[in-house]
């Protein structure tokens, strides 16, 4: 209630200040190079080969710590400390061939023993590293001089070059990677400047950056947590971009106001109602398929996301190559779905929906269960938070159906994997998975790509819902700023102020 | 005396060690692993079991239990999980933001609620009194987030005269610093001034029935000057305690004020701990807060003995 009391204010006093700002007038300045980013979430620490934190790569990934490859806007693979690289025939051997005179911002030089150094240290058996798995295809890393690197896999991977991309695959330095978490020492266009623990993390220009000059000399990452608060700093002007914007609600005011830009991009944001395929009532494929009837994506997206996010019909996201588009595979008929569950004699259900605290969860989950108590599926809410997600759901898996967003980029193993917590064990998915990983051949990857989305929504395993949408909103003169999310960050190597 | 001390310094370390058992155990059954949140859904066991052992979480409860307790007592507050920075030096940060925030707006609470009260209560049933009554209500009743967002929009949004959030840190300079705070100052003093101002209110309403306000007026001293030099004096006893209540108040329980204001404060960081499960440092703020409260009342005791021969006899 007080929200829409507040709305109402704001859109009156937010239309003074507009007109006082026409009245006043904007002196001419040269263009700003410094930048203010809303975050929501203050990042644990700064390292992100040691924490899986979204936040931590928001600020570091690609401004502080860069990879041998990167992952660019558009979700492609691109060079980055590496400057190119080779594979062998059988798709086991890479070389990499390292840019020359690339410093760390504590001056020591980068080069092979680094990549040696980061790669080990991730495999290593007292790895910390959240994305370990990456990593596991890899048999030994070699120096071959300083300028190259060697890497040999135990069985053919195509997804190196992209994995190499990830945040917690950033390359650091011995002298420096143990005290990374609160003095992140990496080869990037920006250092740490300050980090005033739950108020902002302040990132400087680093003199010596092998690469493109950056325009920005200052970034500081300003941490609010509460949607509302969030409104109100882009409205005051205290942040000059949110670039994940976490009320949706409020966007149209952004929209009619001229001094914002509002960009609705994607991320990698799998939702999915999943259900738990390891026991009663989901091992029946004939009850997942009726949840999959039973679901109104579009409803959802109106009710729960305000009209923001894009249906999808497997784990996949539509931006990326070899898309299969599923959403039609089972159309939302709530007839249909009664007379599944009743073919299976599963007419008085009775289950419990588990939902972590983001606002897409609890706000999707209670429309979710209006639509499955609509087939007569008796629903059960729980409330959760992540901690408690985490053991009880995706650890224990005590759980019957719960709604969360996968955002990892292309993450079609996790269906493949013995312990995952929605119990789904497919031989014949799990072959076709082996299939896709040790193919180097692209067009081949791509059907395989598609023919594992296919066997997914087949199988229903999950009921996909939409891809979580990216609102970005930033001041109109504000350029560069990615409007994708392929992977977390927030890349300012191309972001400037229009003058 | 010497016994009565003894006694009293006995019970205060029994309070200290029960504390120290029931955090730590409610801390021990609390779901949840701090390094499942840390590394997130795609971390393999052995890298969690990695993590716990370098937190320490795989050596034996009572093991853990001593460790923090010796560290406690030699003020080793711990690292935090999730920061890995001292646990004290958190704490100290925020205390920058908190300790400021409470005293600015305990000030402004006196400031308003002492006179208001004092008018009050002079023109008892008078219109000014039935006006500030019904003031006063309307503060108690209005959720102080509320407000505090109506400050927002007014003087940030609007007006655009004082920032919408944040603390730039005292680095920033005095006045950065320092107007940050105002807003957040006067969302937390108003309904506590409110709370006061009735206080006060009725405090000197019974004062002014005193004897001694009798025989003060009968030596012919103005109404003014009895209020001043007896009445207010006496009232202000039960205004204190009331004020000491919500120092502690402004201290740590003022979390959905620093959400609104984004402020980090200590009760951001103690919440925020929570859901991460930085065990050690909810663990430790939390000790730190009972250690404090604790040991005040023991020296407020031992005060009151000092001056009350009475109460030493009673222990």
């Amino acid at each position: 209630m007080y929200r829409r009391l507040m709305q109402h204010l704001v859109r009156g006093t937010a239309a003074v200040a507009v007109s006082a700002g026409i009245l006043l007038g904007t002196p001419a300045l040269a263009a700003r190079t410094d930048v203010i980013l809303g975050i929501r979430l203050e990042p644990p620490h700064l390292d992100p080969t040691a924490g899986a934190a979204a936040a931590i790569a928001e600020i570091v990934y690609n401004n502080v710590f860069q990879g041998l490859t990167r992952i660019d806007r558009d979700g492609t693979v691109k060079p980055s400390l590496a400057e190119r690289w080779e594979v062998s025939e059988d798709g086991k051997v890479y070389t990499f061939h390292l840019r020359q005179g690339v410093k760390f911002h504590d001056g020591t030089t980068f080069d092979a023993e680094d990549v040696k150094f980061s790669l080990d240290r991730a495999r290593a058996a007292d790895s910390v590293n959240p994305q370990k798995g990456l990593f596991e295809p890899i048999d030994t890393v070699e120096v071959v001089d300083p300028q190259t690197v060697r890497i040999t896999l135990k069985r053919p991977s195509g997804s190196l070059p992209f994995n190499l991309g990830w945040a917690a695959a950033v390359i650091v330095a011995p002298e420096s990677a143990a005290d990374n978490k609160t003095a992140p020492v990496g080869t990037g266009p920006f250092k740490l400047a300050e980090w005033v623990k739950g108020d902002h993390v302040t990132l400087t220009r680093s003199d010596g950056y092998w690469g493109e000059p950056v325009a920005l000399e200052k970034a500081t990452f300003k941490i609010i947590g509460d949607p509302t608060a969030s409104f109100a700093a882009l409205m005051a002007g205290d942040v000059d971009a949110f670039p994940i914007f976490p009320a949706p609600e409020n966007v149209p005011q952004f929209e009619a106001d001229p001094r914002f830009t509002v960009v609705v991009g994607d991320t990698e944001g799998k939702t999915v109602l999943a259900m738990n395929n390891g026991k009663k009532p989901f091992d029946d494929i004939r009850v997942r398929r009726a949840v999959s009837h039973a679901v109104d994506r579009k409803a959802l997206i109106e009710g729960a996301m305000y009209g923001y996010g894009k249906p999808i019909g497997s784990h996949f996201a539509p931006q990326d190559k070899g898309y299969v588009d599923l959403t039609g595979k089972y159309p939302f008929d709530p007839e249909k779905a009664k007379a599944l569950l009743k073919e299976a004699g599963a007419e008085n259900l009775s289950v419990r929906l588990v939902l972590p605290p983001p606002d897409y969860a609890r706000r999707g989950g209670e429309v979710l269960a209006a639509q499955l108590r609509n087939v007569g599926i008796s629903v059960e809410i729980v409330p959760m938070e992540w901690a408690q997600w985490l053991s009880e759901v995706f650890r224990n898996k005590n759980f019957d159906m719960t709604v969360v967003s996968h955002v990892e980029p292309l993450d079609l193993d996790i269906y493949a994997r013995d312990d995952y917590y929605f119990g789904y064990k497919d031989p014949d998915y799990r072959a076709l998975y082996e299939r896709f990983v040790a193919s180097t051949d692209e067009s081949e990857r791509l059907a395989l790509l598609g023919q594992l989305q296919e066997k997914l929504a087949d199988d229903a395993v999950n009921a996909w819902l939409f891809l979580l949408p990216k609102i970005g909103i930033w001041d109109a003169r504000l350029e560069g700023l990615w409007e994708n999310t392929p992977v977390p960050a927030n890349d300012l190597t191309e972001v400037k102020w229009r003058e | 005396m010497l016994v009565y001390l003894a006694k009293r310094l006995a019970s205060l370390a029994a309070t200290l060690v029960i504390a120290s058992l029931v955090i730590f155990a409610v801390m021990e059954v609390l779901p949840g692993d701090p390094a499942e949140i840390m590394l997130g859904t795609n971390a393999r066991p052995d890298t969690l079991a990695a993590l716990r052992a370098d937190f320490g979480l795989d050596r034996p409860a009572p093991e853990r239990y001593a460790a923090w307790v010796a560290g406690f007592v030699q003020g080793d507050l711990g690292r935090s999980y999730t920061y890995s920075v001292p646990v004290g030096e958190l704490v100290a940060q925020r205390l920058w933001v908190s300790l400021p925030l409470a005293a600015i707006s305990l000030l402004l609470t006196v400031l308003i609620a002492v006179p208001v009260g004092a008018l009050a209560a002079t023109r008892r049933n008078g219109p000014a009194d039935v006006g500030i009554m019904a003031a006063t209500q309307v503060g108690i009743a209005v959720p102080n987030f509320w407000f505090a967002m109506l400050l927002v929009f007014v003087f940030a949004v609007s007006l655009r005269l004082l920032p919408a959030g944040g603390f730039p840190g005292w680095g920033a300079g005095l006045w950065p610093a320092g107007r940050s705070l105002i807003l957040p100052a006067v969302a937390l003093a108003l309904p506590q001034a409110s709370i006061l101002a009735r206080v006060m209110r009725s405090s000197l309403i019974d004062a002014l029935g005193e004897d001694y306000v009798r025989t003060a007026r009968a030596k012919g001293l103005s109404r003014s000057e009895v209020v001043r030099r007896h009445a207010l004096r006496n009232a202000l006893i039960p205004v204190l305690t009331i004020m000491g209540l919500q120092f502690s108040f402004l201290l740590a329980g003022t979390i959905i004020i620093e959400n609104v204001f984004f402020l980090p404060g200590l009760g951001r960081l103690v919440f925020q701990a929570i859901t991460q499960r930085d065990l050690i440092v909810v663990k430790s703020i939390v000790m730190l807060l009972v250690a404090s409260v604790v040991i005040v009342n023991f020296l407020v005791e031992v005060a009151y003995a000092a001056v009350d021969p009475r109460l030493r006899r009673r222990a």
